[in-house]
């Protein structure tokens, strides 16, 4: 493209925030005897290394389970045998059985942060560069902010470079997915996602959209023609990236099942810890983790979710469109992340790179919700002293989305993709024109909400009879903020028809 | 929401620039600090902390304020914010003292003073021409200035990771600059008088041989009070410059080892200097302060003359400005690599006028800023400093080369070849020679070869800019520009 320059820029930028973030403190450092992610990071590096495959997933006296024993797929174990291998060429006190427990370094810390970076600039970085080179409709100019705000976007760096994942790795091999599958190359979209999957579990949450997408352009082929053999293909190709992957415990039944116990921890309740989801703001008012029994918990976890998503998915199977798809994957994710399982606050991410997607489409909506995102991990950021690298991220995200997309001078019912809502609405309430002055509203309600909360949660102690009521409120907000969106996106999904792309040229 | 929507809109791109990189200086608040910094802590302890007949005679620390007065009434004025900071900074025994508020001060100090610099990289906005600018926005010199000047890389590295208040100081020298560019003729020699006096004290600040400038005597060069060394002919971790004397002094380490030389003969400290100690070179003739003064009189007399008998408006007396500068910078004594933004500043302002300044510009730029490399010796902060001058150099290559497209190109074959070396040049440097037997040898190889590289590019933008000014016409005296 023109002005690669400028795209080089924005992912120098890009860089740069990141190595920044990653000078700063990490999950549970200092913090013995259990330290945090980034230790378990660690951990999983000296497992994989001194310890045979078959004892990966299983409890022992070199391997103890409650240590951060390894809770994702065989592809994180992998990538952590890789790692492990670097750091033995180094230094192999940092992975040494038993006694690399809880080792911190300045060169140690170097080392990790630059796996980050690497796995970083090899899968996600490259996929959000080429996902922005070939959007349609929009300008170069428009291509290039759009890449540089979904390379500030703060959520994914703060928990990756600061707190300590390898979230990248996951997201970007799903934006591959994303990118094949829009693109019609099908088969490597399946299998890229697959690696997204077999890296982290939670990308379940996606899982829903590919199959309701991939079936529909099934479907639109013919189910008696090219139609059935493009689903043969796929369903192989979902066959054999699993098989490759779980090779080493496919070979005992026992095997198999210790890693599906330990990805899915139905055992551990509805949820753990504060999140922003429907399950633990609802526990406010109502325990009901103390009143239902476990397999009521799931069940009644399962239908939400399920009924929440479902019409956004079968609209995306009759009607397959890139655009559907990309709604479809917030919505879906969405509905998980407020209605399912064990959720962390980190899952807010898989809602987010979505949401990243759609940011030229409906820049206002999708930078308040990424702004909201960043918000609601805000207890587990404070934990981890990333409090100016969070504000300044934060800052930046929002400068490079207003100038970029001009957001505030987007909210006309056009633009809020509202329009086939609104006129449906006035055919029974014929006076409804103020859509945008009550989006409005509410967005400066938001953040207002926002900024005080923060200010308190940092300036003032949380009473003594209450010491978690501010990671609390920051839950409830961030969950009324996440059901809002909710409603918004299945909104746009359920409205959006053939007609709607009479829009004008975006740019 | 309208009025939301105005202010952050595309009009307000200016504050953005300038926002965002008040926002990158917050992030580098944790990275690694020079002795810089506790120079800076222990001069706002004894500012605060002593009456004023003391504050030159204090010796609790080694780093005794060696800057004049104006300085010590700026640590002054920042130790009365610092106490609600941290009062233990301000002992002046607590040598060494960096608690995480200090830092925080330290650091928010320099970003905020910085604020000066902002506001006169807006006023040197107003003095460009954007007649033949495009369309875009990012093609207008307006805004390729700003992005030079505001997020410079050598500003960035110098104040806000090794730490100083450089930005500060160039602010008012801009500012200065400005103020010469905005007033008509008649009105010039008189208002352009009064921001220059605050400067001729401020000048001082940072560099003992700094160029001051008054334009009733187009320039004046300050003289030195002390005695210091010339340069090390063996180059420590500090205070390397690339400069003719670097060029003259890797000498004696290069026949010391080609074993032109005895060994038993050099004096083992000569090879193990870092401190500041007068010294003598064993091959060549030393240098003294006078012969540097000379040398670097010879050299701007040129450029003055020129000013004062073909005057060339502004303009001449910018480039009048950046060659006394750049001569200082290669002839003069004691000086530091961070003298080099004293010419790489200026220049920015003449870079987006014509091709051949943007040409030149570009030359002393990068080989400048690469220069400042050795400053930043740490592992955590190498990723962030070749980011960000990938970040500089590809942004300033390529706007400039956008913007005089229609002209021939700024390099030749030579230059472009030279300016790719860098590449390799760092890679050897930070990469390839610190795992070589050599090391424990010749530790000095890397800096060597990065001072006498540097040298090359910084001599040949000097002798360019003086043959363009030497042979460009005279401007007749015009109505305000």
């Amino acid at each position: 493209m023109e002005k690669w320059y400028l795209m080089a820029i924005v992912v120098l930028l890009g860089l740069t925030v990141r190595w920044t973030v990653s000078l700063n403190s990490y999950s549970g450092a200092g913090k013995p005897p259990m330290f945090g992610d980034y230790e378990a990071q660690r951990h999983w590096q000296e497992i994989t290394f001194n310890l045979p495959v078959k004892q990966w997933y299983f409890n022992s006296s070199d391997n103890n389970l409650q240590y951060w024993g390894l809770d994702y797929p065989p592809l994180t174990a992998y990538h952590s045998l890789l790692c492990a291998y670097v750091a033995k060429f180094i230094n192999p006190d940092w992975i040494a059985l038993h006694s690399s427990r809880g080792y911190e370094s300045q060169a140690h810390k170097l080392f990790m942060r630059t796996t980050v970076l690497i796995a970083d600039l090899l899968i996600y970085i490259p996929a959000v560069v080429l996902y922005c080179c070939c959007l349609k409709e929009i300008s170069t100019k428009k291509k290039i902010a759009h890449a540089l705000c979904i390379l500030l976007y703060p959520g994914l760096i703060l928990i990756d470079y600061g707190h300590f994942q390898y979230n990248s790795v996951s997201l970007g091999f799903a934006l591959w997915g994303v990118l094949g599958v829009s693109y019609d190359w099908d088969l490597l979209g399946s299998l890229a996602f697959c690696l997204a999957i077999n890296y982290k579990q939670m990308e379940l949450y996606h899982s829903l959209p590919f199959f309701c997408f991939l079936l529909g352009k099934c479907f639109k082929k013919g189910l008696k023609g090219k139609g059935f053999v493009l689903l043969i293909k796929l369903a192989c190709t979902v066959v054999a990236s699993f098989i490759l992957c779980w090779l080493p415990f496919f070979t005992e039944r026992e095997q198999t099942q210790q890693v599906l116990r330990r990805l899915f921890p139905v055992d551990r309740g509805l949820f753990e810890d504060k999140v922003a989801n429907i399950w633990c703001s609802f526990s406010i008012f109502l325990k009901i983790k103390d009143i239902l029994p476990y397999h009521i918990q799931i069940i009644i976890s399962f239908c939400f979710t399920f009924l929440s998503l479902l019409p956004a998915c079968i609209k995306l199977t009759l009607q397959p469109s890139p655009k559907g798809f990309r709604f479809t994957l917030v919505s879906c994710a969405l509905s998980f992340f407020l209605f399912s399982y064990q959720v962390h606050e980190k899952s807010i991410l898989l809602v987010s790179l979505p949401v990243c997607l759609v940011l030229s489409e409906i820049p206002f909506m999708s930078t308040w919700f990424l702004l909201v995102s960043t918000f609601s991990m805000l207890p587990l950021l404070l934990k981890d002293e990333l409090l100016m690298p969070s504000v300044v991220t934060t800052m930046a995200f929002f400068i490079a989305c207003a100038i970029s997309f001009s957001i505030f001078e987007k909210t006309s019912e056009e633009e809020l993709q509202l329009k086939s809502f609104s006129i449906s609405v006035r055919k029974y309430l014929p006076c409804f024109t103020f859509f945008p002055r009550i989006i409005q509203y509410l967005f400066l309600i938001s953040v207002i909400t926002m900024v005080l909360l923060t200010l308190t949660t940092i300036t003032l102690e949380p009473p003594q009879k209450l010491p978690d009521l501010f990671s609390v409120l920051i839950c409830f907000v961030s969950c009324l903020n996440f059901l809002f969106f909710l409603v918004y996106f299945n909104i746009i999904i359920m409205w959006d028809s053939k007609n709607g792309r009479n829009q004008k040229k975006i740019n | 929401m309208a009025a939301l929507g105005i202010a952050t809109g595309g009009r307000n791109w200016f504050s953005a620039l300038a926002l965002g990189v008040t926002l990158l200086k917050c992030l580098l608040i944790p990275t690694y600090h020079s002795t810089d910094f506790e120079v800076h802590r222990n001069w706002l302890a004894i500012t605060h902390s002593l009456p004023v007949s003391q504050w030159y005679y204090e010796a609790t620390s080694e780093w005794t304020l060696d800057y004049p007065p104006f300085f010590a009434w700026f640590e002054y004025a920042l130790s009365h914010i610092a106490k609600y900071f941290d009062q233990e900074m301000l002992n002046v025994h607590n040598l060494n003292y960096s608690s995480s508020r200090t830092l925080l001060f330290q650091r928010f100090s320099v970003i905020l003073t910085d604020e000066l610099f902002v506001y006169a990289v807006h006023e040197c906005c107003k003095c460009i021409d954007g007649k033949k600018a495009g369309k875009e926005l990012t093609e207008k010199p307006k805004f390729i200035l700003s992005v030079l000047l505001l997020w410079n890389f050598g500003l960035l590295i110098v104040d806000h990771i090794h730490f100083q208040y450089n930005g500060f100081l160039f602010g008012l020298m801009l500012l200065s600059i400005a103020r010469l560019f905005q007033t008509t003729p008649n009105e010039r020699v008189r208002e352009g008088t009064w921001p220059f006096k605050v400067p001729l004290a401020v000048s001082l600040l940072n560099h003992r041989n700094i160029i001051s400038f008054d334009p009733q005597i187009p320039v004046r060069w300050v003289h030195p009070m002390e005695q210091f060394q010339l340069c090390p002919s063996y180059f420590p971790g500090t205070d390397c410059f690339p400069s003719f004397c670097s060029f003259i002094g890797s000498f004696p380490s290069l026949g010391l080892e080609l074993k032109l030389l005895d060994p038993n003969k050099i004096p083992k400290a000569s090879m193990t200097s870092g401190l500041v100690q007068q010294f003598q070179h064993t091959v060549l003739p030393s240098v003294t302060p006078m012969a540097t003064l000379i040398c670097t009189l010879m050299a701007i007399l040129p450029s003055v003359f020129c000013l004062w008998f073909k005057p060339q408006g502004p303009r001449g007396f910018l480039r009048c400005l950046i060659l006394c500068a750049l001569s200082s910078f290669l002839f003069g004594w004691h000086v530091h690599e961070k003298a080099i933004l004293l010419a790489v500043l200026p220049m920015s302002l003449l870079s987006v006028g014509k091709a051949g300044d943007a040409s030149i510009f570009l030359i002393l730029t990068t080989t400048g800023h690469y220069s400042l490399f050795p400053l930043l010796f740490t592992a955590p902060e190498l990723p962030i400093k070749i980011l960000l001058m990938l970040l500089f150099t590809i942004y300033s290559i390529s706007s400039l080369k956008t913007l005089f497209r229609k002209e021939k190109p700024l390099f030749n074959w030579m230059e472009t070849f030279y300016l790719l070396g860098l590449g390799p040049l760092e890679v050897f440097c930070e990469f390839v020679f610190p795992f070589t037997s050599w090391k424990l040898k010749y530790p000095f190889i890397p800096l060597l070869l990065t001072s006498v590289y540097c040298a090359v590019g910084i001599t040949y933008a000097w002798f360019k800019l003086y043959v363009s000014v030497l042979t460009d016409p005279p401007v007749r005296k015009t109505k305000k520009q």
